[in-house]
């Protein structure tokens, strides 16, 4: 029997892997109505144990457009979990009804024991509390490499909450992987980097500053992320943090003209509406090319990537 | 000096740190075996200045992983006979199971109850060991 693919972390899939998932996704993008129902027949189980507005969309508008249905919950109330049942036995029986199931949890390391307990379906990590969020990550690639042709030999700004923001652990350790990436580190102190994603990244491949002003001249790719307030124990933290980086139109005559900005959103203060107006705004591009890339795995996963 | 006389057939632990003897000695679970077992504590070593020494005159299967985890530096003689037909000198393990357990209080191990909780060394130079699902470090 062939063995069943997952994706838990960026790890399970190697460049070139990534590299035939965007130029699926770029095929589905120029000729959508080839794939409108290569996944007729098929079930998406959509197991949200914690609010997510854009992930969720982005995962169940992919299915539909390929044609496959969707069924599942978006918050633990909808679930049996709120009757005390364990994730494993929630994941063996939700194996019996659908073809994939996509799992977002606020407990780090869910999506692991989810795979742990799924033979024959195939598991997707939407975000692990504050670990991992691998289509994130395929989604921040797959927006360099269309708005900027290539995704080597360049300079990528990561500004704000660097310790909790799952989608920048993920994107540093994948984009370090690419020939010619210099990353610039941008976070309060409080907000910095874990060293287990630290350790990973190559050295000499990055630098830790305090200062956005500092490193936006420099940045090709400028990606902000918001300092969430769900993954803080203190309010008065969050209040003193969550303001320390702001984009503004003012800020950005400084940067390149070529520059593209991006965010996971939801944005909240750090990029000031006023940018929105600017061509190098790039973040709701990324959230409809997050769409595409996840359309392309979701084919991938049900081994259905030949079909068209 | 004690004199305790050389084992037949069994184990010897040797080169463990001085005060480690009885902490293995626990974790072995040596207390239960039925067959001679010798702890000696702070004896003179040449590597070591002062080192403890197990001597188990037995088949017993020891769980290595175990005794890396606690004593990178121990080795491990195999008698037969009265004479060491092999000798193991341990080291960290790469994959930790059933023996630590994640202090993170985000990891679903924690909230999923898993006792079996599975870790990988993530630096050897720094004895430091990763949660196999959520990353966290874990201090020995």
């Amino acid at each position: 029997m062939e063995q069943v693919r997952h994706l838990i972390g960026p790890e399970d899939l190697n460049q070139k892997e990534m590299e035939e998932l965007f130029r699926l996704a770029d095929s589905i993008l120029m000729h959508p109505e080839r794939y409108m129902d290569v996944c007729k027949g098929k079930i998406m189980a959509s197991l949200f144990f914690e609010p997510s507005t854009r992930t969720r969309l982005s995962f169940e508008a992919a299915m539909l457009r390929l044609g496959g249905q969707v069924m599942g919950f978006s918050e633990p109330h909808g679930s049996s979990a709120s009757k005390g049942e364990s994730l494993q036995d929630t994941i063996r029986t939700v194996a019996c009804y659908a073809d994939l199931a996509i799992l977002r949890h606020p407990k780090e390391g869910a999506a692991k024991l989810a795979k742990e307990a799924s033979p024959w379906m195939p598991v997707v990590n939407a975000g692990d509390g504050g670990h991992l969020h691998p289509t994130q990550t395929l989604t921040d690639l797959m927006t360099i490499r269309h708005l900027k042709k290539s995704l080597k030999e360049m300079t990528v700004v990561l500004c704000g909450d660097l310790m909790f923001g799952r989608t920048i652990h993920s994107l540093a350790k994948a984009l370090s992987t690419y020939e010619g990436m210099k990353l610039i580190l941008v976070s309060p102190k409080e907000l910095k980097m874990p060293s287990y994603v630290i350790e990973e990244l190559p050295p000499g491949s990055y630098v830790e500053v305090a200062s956005l002003e500092e490193a936006l001249p420099l940045a090709d790719v400028l990606y902000m992320t918001r300092v969430q307030k769900e993954r803080f124990l203190n309010e008065e933290e969050y209040e003193r943090l969550k303001d320390v980086y702001v984009l503004t139109k003012e800020k950005l005559q400084w940067a390149k003209k070529e520059l593209i900005i991006m965010h996971p959103l939801p944005r909240l203060q750090e990029i000031s509406v006023a940018v929105d107006e600017d061509p190098r705004a790039a973040y709701f591009q990324q959230a409809k090319l997050g769409m595409y890339i996840r359309m392309a795995l979701i084919l991938k996963l049900l081994k259905m990537e030949d079909e068209r | 000096m004690i004199n305790v006389s050389e084992i037949k057939k069994g184990i010897v632990l040797d080169h463990i740190c001085q005060g480690q003897g009885y902490e293995i000695f626990k974790v072995l679970h040596l207390h239960e075996v039925e067959d001679v077992v010798v702890l000696l504590q702070s004896i003179p070593s040449e590597k070591l200045g002062r080192k403890d020494l197990i001597k188990i005159e037995t088949d017993l299967p020891l769980d290595l992983t175990v005794l890396g985890l606690m004593g990178p530096g121990i080795t491990v003689n195999y008698i037969e006979e009265g004479e060491r037909v092999h000798k193991k000198k341990l080291s960290l393990p790469r994959t930790v199971e059933g023996i630590l357990s994640c202090k993170n209080p985000r990891c679903i191990t924690l909230a999923e109850k898993i006792h079996q909780g599975s870790f990988y060394l993530a630096k050897e130079e720094m004895k430091l060991y990763r949660c196999g699902y959520c990353d966290a470090a874990v201090s020995l």
